[in-house]
């Protein structure tokens, strides 16, 4: 049974490993979904050069935003940043590279990484900045580029519920990007709201399968919200 | 009168045909879910991974954990799913969403469409509006016919960075409905006492007006 038992109980041992110049892929749309306490910590490491591969990069003083502050990424892989003067201001500076791509074609990099499939065709960016320089190829009439598939030495993940096994559940929206992020990472370091033993998620209920997850720890999780919008009338 | 752009919203809406997958693009697309006639279901496709958005929470509802695309909390409807992000993207590339609605900064008589990019300006990024334009079956842009300096935003081909390529066939605006096709603009409705002179005058690429050019219902 240990051998199954990915539980840590401290960030350093979660993200042991973890050294300068080294891609991580985040999962998180936007604040929703991401894992708060091993970003803290990642800034703590002080680590630097760091490749993230996340489709946003967080806000001033939140989520990826606070690795920004001690300049510790190079750069960005993600479909819309810059809500957050800091990040704008290394842009300009030339302090921090952002590779735009198409949150689709961003989504299914992380995919295919990690299933094993090097590169895939897809409609999306023909024609415009993001296919220029690649590979295009005809299939049906319709052109296509080719887009290289995405893996990293880490993946950061948030699941609502991790059993310790690394089965994981996520909640709402916060699943967004999580699953393929876990699949995507040489080492995969999943932050739960919640650890259950295993059997307390049904199998068919699990999102992430714990194949694909090294280590688990539970984390406390503020959740900020980005763009807090309530109905404006009774409903 | 050119149009609002609740106006434009609601023009949009009578677009939309009964059990539709949508999915809306932030500022007046948005605006078109208020408009949907009362006889017809659409369900509204999220692409941060919820199939089914309603409205915006009550105070009691809100959880940081449902948002929209555009960051904003929201709640699901009954009978929503909700999903990763490759699967929201699978719905969109594999052409299962059936209309998208987005806005533009230009689009041109060949479909061609800039939305995301202005070179010298800082560049945020393009989200999810590649794929939805190159995956989705109907799009359909809304935007005002000019810039703020009156420029023309239908060109004879697009002059910013291309979000996608022959992929607009219809376009509403603040003073018309035109249909892209075979290379020119197609005036298919003018706004009310919005005059064909005064679109001809506004359209910078080719245009084709037919005999009759109905006026908008809005």
């Amino acid at each position: 049974m240990s051998g199954f038992d990915k539980v840590v109980t401290d960030y350093a041992s979660a993200l042991q490993g973890l050294e300068d110049g080294m891609t991580i892929i985040a999962g998180g749309f936007g604040l929703c979904g991401i894992p708060e306490g091993l970003i803290s910590h990642i800034k703590t490491m002080a680590v630097k050069e760091l490749t993230i591969v996340s489709n946003n990069c967080g806000v001033d003083g939140f989520g990826l935003g606070i690795l920004l502050e001690d300049k510790q990424i190079r750069k960005m892989v993600s479909s819309y940043v810059g809500e957050n003067a800091l990040f704008e201001r290394q842009l300009l500076n030339g302090e921090l590279e952002v590779e735009l791509t198409p949150q689709g074609t961003l989504a299914e990099k992380m995919r295919a990484g990690g299933a094993g499939i090097p590169a895939f065709y897809t409609a999306t960016g023909y024609g415009t900045p993001v296919g220029e320089g690649k590979e295009v190829k005809v299939f049906n009439d319709r052109p296509y580029i080719l887009e290289e598939s995405i893996t990293g030495d880490f993946a950061i993940v948030k699941a609502w519920k991790a059993d310790r096994f690394g089965n994981c559940v996520y909640r709402h929206t916060a699943q967004n990007f999580n699953p393929m992020a876990a699949t995507a990472g040489k080492i995969t370091v999943v932050e739960a709201e919640e650890i259950v033993e295993p059997g307390e998620i049904a199998p068919s209920e699990i999102h992430t399968p714990g194949i694909y997850v090294n280590r688990v720890i539970k984390g406390t999780f503020e959740k900020r919200i980005e763009r807090r919008v309530v109905a404006k009338e009774n409903v | 009168m050119a149009l609002t752009r609740d106006q434009i919203a609601m023009r949009v809406a009578q677009e939309f045909k009964d059990g539709d997958y949508v999915n809306l693009g932030i500022g007046i697309p948005t605006l078109a879910a208020n408009y949907v006639p009362d006889d017809i279901s659409v369900m509204l496709q999220s692409e941060n991974g919820l199939l089914g958005m309603g409205r915006y929470p009550t105070e009691a509802e809100l959880d940081p954990d449902m948002i929209n695309a555009g960051k904003e909390t929201v709640t699901a409807i009954t009978g929503a799913s909700i999903f990763d992000s490759a699967e929201s993207f699978a719905m969109i590339r594999g052409g299962h969403v059936d209309f998208t609605v987005l806005g533009a900064f230009e689009v041109d008589v060949n479909g061609n469409i800039a939305s995301w990019m202005i070179p010298g300006k800082l560049v945020k990024g393009m989200g999810g509006a590649m794929d939805l334009v190159a995956g989705a079956k109907n799009i359909i842009v809304t935007m005002t016919h000019t810039d703020k300096h009156g420029n023309s935003k239908l060109l004879d081909a697009c002059t910013l960075p291309l979000t996608g390529v022959n992929c607009i066939t219809r376009i509403i605006t603040d003073l018309a409905v035109l249909e892209v096709s075979d290379g020119a603009f197609i005036l298919r409705e003018r706004a009310p006492g919005v005059s064909v002179e005064e679109i001809k005058q506004k359209t910078k690429g080719k245009l084709i007006v037919p005999e009759t050019v109905a006026e908008m219902v809005v």
